[in-house]
């Protein structure tokens, strides 16, 4: 069983909602990355989604696209991030780690290369958001030899027989984009992410979790309650440009204080 | 020998051509993709779509397009016959219309109202400016902070048209970026609105609409070559920013063996400084703004900052179907310089009173290097792809010249 999976089962088996924290590495300093890793988990985060920089991340609001180009100011890599991934399994063998990231460095990189280092260094998943599963087989049939978990997304937008396709692909967890829109954006609405997470459901049995939009322990609360649970990213990464000459002590700080109170409006559901 | 390609199958039915193409975007859009396939598939045979869009070329874009043969320029050079397929004479001055035209019909047929494009030059968000107000459709175009700069006419002419502009300030400032925001909005207003795209490159089936609507560039070319000189051309010349001029010359010549094919690339300062915008020249395939195609990128895989003189072409990939003729070897793709293609724009504009621009002056300066090594009977057309009224105040500046 994946580490993903395992985690998920547990949180279900215990009725706690997961909660999924997105921070981008190298961002706003290289060595701050691997605290805040460690600080996010410690205030309550079950899984970290690590951030791969892009040049062109096509999918993020404003303030994520901010946090990559801080992060690629110093470089930050594909082959960095799994390195990183390796030092955080040095005292966290529990937590599952799931890169986020473009096609692009993946294809420079080679999936059969990519999925070597990152098995080795202990990631547990990959979620490649302009990688459909159309475009995606090749990765995925690497990954799921070396029982890495493929994360596909599911949109407002997605029909009926997509969800069902996808669905049948995905392991790990299936992430539905609670909106219209690049991450970040304001406009959630939690009535209709009942509905289509309702229509999900209906397709699997895989944990589901809603991120996208989600900023604080009231809209948290909102989504959690009809999702496996959360993904959080816009407001630690916003926190994050806040703080860019602070120490890595007062970041960490800063993000536990975000992060458990997103946990607390989480733990209020159960 | 191998049986004959038919480039007409291509791309397959997923949108590939080859290795190339395809559909990498994030799950939100693929529903607007297959929509808007699902739309194209029905319309692009139907006799009353290509009826519409043949009259609007017609009437409002004034096609054909004279196919001119540059008799001084010839002479001036001493080698083969150069023709040019005068597209600066359309509407708005540029290729860049024949595709607004269709995509702006496509747009409504699937009821939207409101329309999105990128631009490097402006004269893609001229050309969806014009369409949008002529359907009397709201048009935001988003352009790179740097290219607002440099293209400034372009942005006013798109405000008169009653566009918004949308300076874009991040990355690197110019067409990669445009694109990018354009696609932003696009995952957030999706229900009611259609991208216009201004290339062959994008998401399946972008690169196949746009090759099919700038088809009627070779198609005319061909016959009008045949009933000027009586025979095919020799070779066929044209700039390669994104690859939709080249694409829509160079198509419908691609079963002809006799026919030469060059696609000119940006070299900004040099392929071998590093300092330019030729992908298929000097760059490894990866994926990009929804296809996978040849690209401009670092040991990482992060997209590298393109130089060109001319913002049309200032961008790190190209059309799949051009990665595919490339490797192929179909099609060869050279590059030319900043400083020649200022050189080939100073001897169209004196030698024939025609102002090219400046993307456009890349594939005269090729043509003028290949019409010296062929002999004097044969022919070669080159794409005009557009006028250089809207570069007038980037050659003053070189000239250091204030208009
Ligand atoms: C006149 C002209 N030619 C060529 C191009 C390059 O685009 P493409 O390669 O798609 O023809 C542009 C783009 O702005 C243009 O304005």
């Amino acid at each position: 069983m994946s580490r993903i999976t395992e985690v998920l089962q547990q949180c279900r088996a215990s009725g706690r909602k997961a909660l999924v924290t997105y921070i981008v590495n190298g961002d706003p300093r290289p060595e701050v990355t691997l605290a805040a890793m460690h600080a996010l988990v410690a205030a309550g985060a079950d899984i970290i989604e690590l951030g791969v920089p892009f040049s062109d991340p096509m999918a993020e609001g404003p303030v994520i696209q901010k946090g990559h180009e801080r992060a690629l100011v110093h470089h930050t890599s594909l082959a960095g991030c799994i390195s990183l991934v390796g030092e955080f399994r040095q005292t966290n063998r529990e937590t599952p780690v799931v890169l986020m990231g473009y096609a692009n460095p993946l294809e420079r990189m080679g999936y059969g290369a990519f999925g070597t280092a990152a098995s080795a260094a202990g990631v547990d998943g990959l979620l490649t958001v302009d990688l459909p599963p159309e475009e995606a087989s090749k990765l995925k049939q690497e990954l799921a030899q070396l029982n890495l978990d493929t994360i596909y997304l599911i949109a407002p937008t997605t029909t009926e027989q997509r969800i069902a396709s996808i669905v049948s692909l995905a392991s790990g967890f299936v992430y539905y984009v609670s909106l219209k829109g690049v991450t970040g954006a304001g406009h959630l609405d939690a009535d209709s992410v009942q509905q289509k997470v309702t229509e999900i459901r209906r397709h699997t049995a895989l944990p589901l979790l809603v991120g996208f939009g989600i900023k604080d322990a009231d809209s948290a609360k909102a989504i959690g309650a009809c999702a496996d649970g959360v993904v959080v990213g816009s407001v630690l990464v916003k926190a994050m440009g806040e703080a860019t000459d602070q120490s890595c002590e007062d970041i960490c700080q800063r993000l536990t204080e975000i992060t458990a109170s997103i946990r607390s409006g989480l733990d209020s559901l159960s | 020998m191998n049986k004959p390609i038919d480039y007409n199958a291509m791309p397959d039915a997923s949108g590939h051509f080859g290795n190339f193409g395809g559909r990498f975007v994030s799950e939100t859009l693929m529903h607007a993709l297959d929509e808007l396939q699902s739309i194209y598939d029905d319309v692009k045979n139907d006799p009353s779509f290509r009826a519409e869009f043949d009259k609007d070329l017609a009437h409002y874009v004034g096609r054909p397009s004279p196919l001119y043969f540059a008799e001084r320029l010839t002479k001036k050079i001493g080698g083969a016959k150069i023709y040019l397929k005068r597209e600066d004479l359309n509407h708005t001055g540029a290729h860049k219309v024949n595709n607004t035209i269709g995509q702006a019909l496509l747009a409504k047929y699937t009821g939207k109202t409101r329309v999105i494009a990128e631009t490097g030059a402006g004269q893609h968000g001229v050309a969806s400016a014009t369409v949008a107000a002529r359907l009397g459709m709201e048009c935001v175009v988003y352009m790179g902070a740097e290219d607002v700069k440099r293209q400034s006419l372009n942005v006013y002419r798109m405000k008169l048209l009653g566009a918004t502009v949308v300076p874009v300030e991040s990355g690197s400032k110019t067409l990669k970026d445009a694109m990018n925001e354009a696609m932003r909005d696009w995952v957030t207003n999706v229900d009611n609105t259609f991208y216009i795209i201004g290339t062959v490159a994008g998401p399946h089936p972008y690169p196949q609409l746009v090759r099919d609507f700038q088809c009627v560039i070779g198609r005319e070319a061909r016959q009008q070559c045949l009933a000027q000189e009586g025979t095919l051309p020799n070779a066929l010349v044209a700039c390669v920013g994104g690859g939709s001029n080249a694409i829509g010359l160079f198509h419908p010549f691609l079963s002809d063996d006799g026919v030469d094919i060059y696609g000119v690339e940006a070299g900004g300062l040099g392929v071998e400084t590093g300092k330019h915008a030729a992908p298929l020249n000097d760059g490894v395939p990866g994926v990009l703004h929804g296809n996978r195609t040849y690209l401009m990128e670092d040991e990482n895989g992060q997209i590298i900052e393109t130089h060109s003189i001319s913002a049309g072409l200032d961008y790190p990939g190209v059309g799949p179907e051009h990665a595919w003729l490339k490797d192929l070897g179909r099609v060869k793709y050279v590059a030319i310089n900043d400083d020649e293609a200022m050189q080939a724009f100073r001897n169209l504009t004196l030698v024939e009173g025609i102002m090219p621009a400046l993307e456009t002056s890349h594939a005269m300066a090729y043509a003028e290097k290949l019409a010296q090594q062929r002999p004097k009977d044969e022919i070669i057309l080159v794409n005009l792809s557009g006028r250089g009224d809207k570069d007038i105040l980037t050659v003053a500046k070189i000239d250091g010249i204030e208009v």
